[in-house]
């Protein structure tokens, strides 16, 4: 999935006169072996039911045991969003539903392993305030058969999958600090970046290895105080959770406006008719009857382990992006700085240095990284900054037209094969300058009186000659260079 | 086989059994028959499980033969209260929710057992999810008094207990989570033991509070229940709360007798028992100081609150380690026209009236806006109670008190009655809530020549202590005159 970081501001988005509040909670899986409490494997897309065994079954007599390579995930992530790391305890989270085989969470609520950070954002600099980022265990996936849209109105059955059931989560509670839907939208990029640069999740949000729920309300510009708040559940794109807001906004604006009150609600996200809908109210809302879990006892990470966690985190995606910035001249901006914010987001970012280190150029191979391997991301294993340098090189010294080099990129994220062989076998191997001077010739000669003048001074002829070449070499002789023969034979 | 294991002491069943002197299946099928021909009276197992009995016996003797080492239970019988899993062998809690589950894992201690050598005969009657103090909660009907069979034998652990008594196992495990060994023990005259939180996994266990409960032996001696102690006990990975030291040698020092201990009477804990169990217990004491051990009363002032913060905490934990009795994956499933339905009605059958009203006070104690009040309150009398042991261990290595208020009472007699019916475990809950260890022990009789239990208190791990005063009690001990019921 690529999206560019740069705004397009949608109508939703600007609300004249108000102001849109918006807190986050981002459920992040975490990239270990096994399972949070057992020894099952964390696995995605395997036949239901596979992986489990009686203690992500919530069979009677079972107990959990907490996975080590889990909390040194979590406490990655909490370095990563510069939060507190301390001694926390898990709580029971008492609700009944099918897809919960104990009915109830082991989740963390009074003390959690991070809290107090901040998570500084890219363009605009500004910090948002991160409350806690706690661990806790996934639930199964339930699928309504027969119903509207496999929701449970309707159906007339439903099976449930507890192979998610145990899988390790950090839910990550950001302050209700952000302001629009974009600027959320610039938080998720970022926090997606960050989880993936420090080694805890894979950041898919296609496969559900990050959620989103998103708390939203609208006061009036200048406002001090926060409007009543709506909470959107399982965003599960970009797309969605900008969306969601600007339409969730926009409902609340005009519940207002009309003289209503907004309601204190749990909202559910309907993609397909791009609506909110009400799941349950406030009055609703479940008594989870936290209690200290029993079956546990408390996490108490020693200073040393934090302090060597810390040490063994990857560079971050500020300092990616500053490592990028300070391959250029002059501080990048516009849609270069755009570029290196979705490079690095993506993970792309060494790909770039790598291919500048190989002797490409810098803002070629980062639009090249940003633009064409961005849109094919899957494939990304097929390149290494070696071909991809090559690729570049063989682009700025014009053995390659741009158009050449976005197919032949193209071709070797599909195949793997280097840009050489991939050029020459779509018989895009650059001519030889003497030829393309041969071709100069020739056209010259052919087209004596367009010729002089050109040479007098009528530059838009040059459009007409280069086409000539063209035709003659068969597309392969590249625009820039017949150019810059013209303009030299002219002289 | 000439001579007659029924009777005799596990010690000496694996003695005979190790030195080829009888094997292990004819142990087992011995005990077998006996308890075929008695139990319909008795009631103490919900299910003996006669063939996969006799192919672990076989196992045993197959080792023996191979010259291999039996363990230190080969060939003993025991029975296992049905809160623990055993695989693939329906393990009931007494209760209607769990019909027809057959766990696909056994309990660490299941296991534990098994490599000793001992052989399960099979799965012992309980209060439902042991909640109860007669067994009379049990969902397959009550187990009877083996010296009365018109009295109970206490609870949760009754079937255990019964069985133990009644000479159809020498040995059994149970749990005990308010005094579901002890309280038992004492009314069936036997030896009871809840051992340190901790140091007996849990794992495999069918949890009623979680905070509180703990494996633990019943045998007819003291000797035979550290036996089986020392088998069960022990750090195990699955069970995050068990302790990791390893544990101590619990038979090496239990003969070397009380000179010198200094020895507590809780006076908390005698005022308003029955006057003969007040008298057992002094007496047992005095016998204590005749063999040289500092005799002195002492006052544990927290313990009076006890009762009141277990019946907080123990049901608040409940009513969420029951939750999953829904009638989704496994058990009982009553369909109804939603999902909320069929959780309401799979539940209000599944469920007996003490467990349903354990799951109600513990979710009030629970709800928003009422924790404090209750659960969290109870959690500060935990402390009080934690501490006020503490202090009394300052000045003492162990501490004394009956087991329970009263010898066994009669079927019936405080079932409709709840509060009657918990303050059977008046003494006993405080060890819980500290996290203790503490066992029972015959010491005399009361009404009826009903026997009478004396409860011997340690600080966490004191194990090796409580056993030697329990062994020194054990041996100034008058014996039981009261016939057993086939005897």
């Amino acid at each position: 999935m690529v999206e560019s970081s740069s705004s397009s501001p949608s109508q939703s988005e600007f609300i004249p006169g108000w102001e849109i509040v918006v807190g986050l909670e981002v459920h992040c899986e975490l990239k270990t072996n096994t399972k949070l409490f057992c020894g099952c494997a964390n696995a995605f897309g395997r036949e239901p039911n596979t992986s489990v065994c009686p203690v992500c079954l919530g069979l009677p007599g079972s107990l959990p045991v907490i996975n080590e390579h889990a909390v040194e995930l979590a406490i990655r992530i909490g370095l990563a969003l510069n939060c507190k790391v301390d001694e926390s305890i898990f709580h029971r989270k008492n609700y009944f539903y099918p897809d919960m085989p104990k009915d109830y969470q082991i989740s963390q609520y009074e003390k959690a392993i991070n809290e107090n950070g901040y998570l500084e954002l890219p363009l605009s600099k500004k910090r948002v305030r991160i409350e806690r980022a706690h661990i806790e265990e996934d639930t199964g996936k339930t699928t309504h058969v027969g119903g509207d849209g496999g929701r449970i109105h309707g159906a007339i059955h439903s099976l449930v999958d507890y192979n998610r059931a145990g899988i390790p989560l950090v839910e990550i509670v950001s302050a209700p600090d952000l302001r629009s839907a974009e600027e959320a939208r610039e938080y998720v990029t970022e926090l997606r970046a960050i989880l993936v640069a420090s080694g805890a999740s894979d950041g898919k949000m296609e496969e559900g290895s990050l959620r989103v729920d998103a708390n939203v309300s609208v006061r009036r510009s200048g406002s001090a105080e926060f409007g009543t708040r709506c909470e959107i559940k399982n965003l599960n794109s970009l797309r969605s959770l900008v969306r969601a807001i600007g339409y969730e906004a926009q409902r609340q604006v005009e519940l207002i406006e009309s003289g209503n009150a907004v309601v204190q609600q749990t909202r559910h996200w309907n993609e397909d008719q791009g609506v909110t809908t009400a799941m349950r109210s406030k009055e609703e809302a479940y008594d989870y009857r936290y209690f200290p879990e029993p079956d546990l006892v408390p996490l108490a990470p020693s200073a040393e382990w934090i302090t060597e966690i810390g040490s063994r985190i990857g560079m971050m995606p500020s300092d990616r992006r500053e490592r990028l910035i300070s391959m250029f001249e002059t501080a990048p901006s516009g849609s270069t700085f755009d570029q290196i914010v979705t490079a690095v987001s993506l993970g792309l970012d060494d790909l770039v240095t790598g291919a500048v280190r190989n002797g490409a150029d810098a803002r070629l191979a980062l639009a090249r990284a940003a633009n064409e391997v961005a849109s094919d991301i899957d494939h990304l294993a097929n390149i290494n900054p070696k071909t991809f340098g090559e690729l570049i090189r063989m682009e700025a010294g014009g053995k390659l037209s741009a158009t050449q080099a976005k197919k032949v990129l193209g071709t070797m994220l599909e195949s793997g094969e280097g840009p050489q062989n991939v050029a020459e076998s779509l018989g895009f191997e650059a001519l030889d300058t003497s030829i393309i001077e041969g071709f100069v010739g020739q056209v010259i000669a052919a087209s004596p009186k367009e010729w002089e003048r050109f040479a007098a001074g009528e530059d838009q002829l040059a459009g007409f000659f280069v086409g000539q070449v063209m035709k003659l070499s068969k597309g392969k002789a590249d625009g820039k260079i017949v150019t810059a023969i013209l303009r030299s034979k002219r002289s | 086989m000439t001579l007659s294991t029924i009777g005799m002491a596990a010690s000496e069943i694996a003695g005979l059994v190790r030195s080829k002197q009888v094997s292990a299946v004819e142990v087992v099928q011995e005990h077998l028959a006996f308890a075929a021909s008695h139990d319909s009276e008795l009631h103490s197992f919900i299910d003996i499980t006669d063939e996969a009995a006799l192919s672990a016996a076989r196992v045993v003797d197959e080792k023996i033969a191979r010259g291999e080492d039996p363990g230190s239970l080969a060939g003993v019988p025991i029975a296992l209260k049905d809160n623990l899993v055993t695989r693939g062998q329906a393990t009931t809690c007494a209760s209607q929710i769990l019909k027809g589950w057959k766990p696909p894992y056994d309990a660490t201690v299941v296991e534990k057992v098994r490599e000793a050598g001992a052989v399960a005969l099979g799965k012992t009657n309980l209060d439902e999810f042991a909640m109860g103090s007669s067994t009379e909660n049990s969902s397959f009907g009550p187990t009877r008094n083996p010296y009365d069979l018109q009295r109970v034998p206490g609870g949760s652990s009754g079937g255990s207990a019964a069985a133990v008594a009644a000479k159809l196992s020498p040995l059994a495990l149970g749990s005990d989570t308010g005094g579901s060994i002890r309280q038992p023990a004492a009314l069936c005259g036997i030896v009871g033991v809840k051992p340190t939180y901790g140091l007996v996994s849990r794992y495999g266990l069918i949890a009623f509070a979680s905070s509180l409960d703990q494996i633990g032996p019943f045998a007819r001696s003291v000797k035979d229940s550290a036996l089986l102690l020392q088998v069960i006990a022990g750090h195990d990975p699955k069970d995050s709360t068990s302790l990791e030291s390893p544990a101590p040698d619990l038979l090496a020092g239990i003969e070397r007798g009380v000179e010198g201990l200094r020895i507590g009477v809780i006076e908390e804990l005698i005022d308003g028992v029955a006057p003969k169990v007040g008298e057992a217990l002094l007496e047992a004491a005095n016998s204590l100081g005749a063999q040289g051990a500092k005799i002195e009363h002492v006052s544990v002032p927290a313990v009076k609150y006890g009762l009141s913060a277990y019946y907080l905490i123990a049901p608040a934990e409940a009513s969420s380690n029951l939750a999953r009795y829904d009638g989704v994956r496994y058990g009982l499933r009553v369909e109804g026209q939603d999902m909320n339905e069929t959780y309401v009605k799979s539940r209000t059958k599944g469920f007996g009236a003490e467990v349903k009203r354990r799951i109600m006070l513990g979710t009030f104690a629970l709800s928003s806006g009422y924790y404090d009040a209750y659960y969290g309150k109870a959690q500060r009398v935990r402390t009080m109670i934690i501490n006020s042991f503490q202090s009394a261990y300052n000045h003492f290595d162990v501490l004394l008190s009956p087991t329970t208020p009263t010898t066994a009472f009669e079927l019936g007699a405080k079932v409709s009655d709840p509060l009657s019916m918990y303050l059977s475990d008046i003494c006993t809950i405080p060890t819980n809530l500290a996290g203790h260890p503490a066992m029972s022990l015959p010491y005399g009789q009361g009404e009826n020549d009903m026997p009478i239990g004396v409860q011997v208190l340690a600080p966490a791990l004191g194990e090796v202590n409580m056993f030697r005063v329990a062994r020194a009690l054990e041996l100034g001990a008058p014996v039981i005159s009261r016939k057993l019921f086939w005897e």
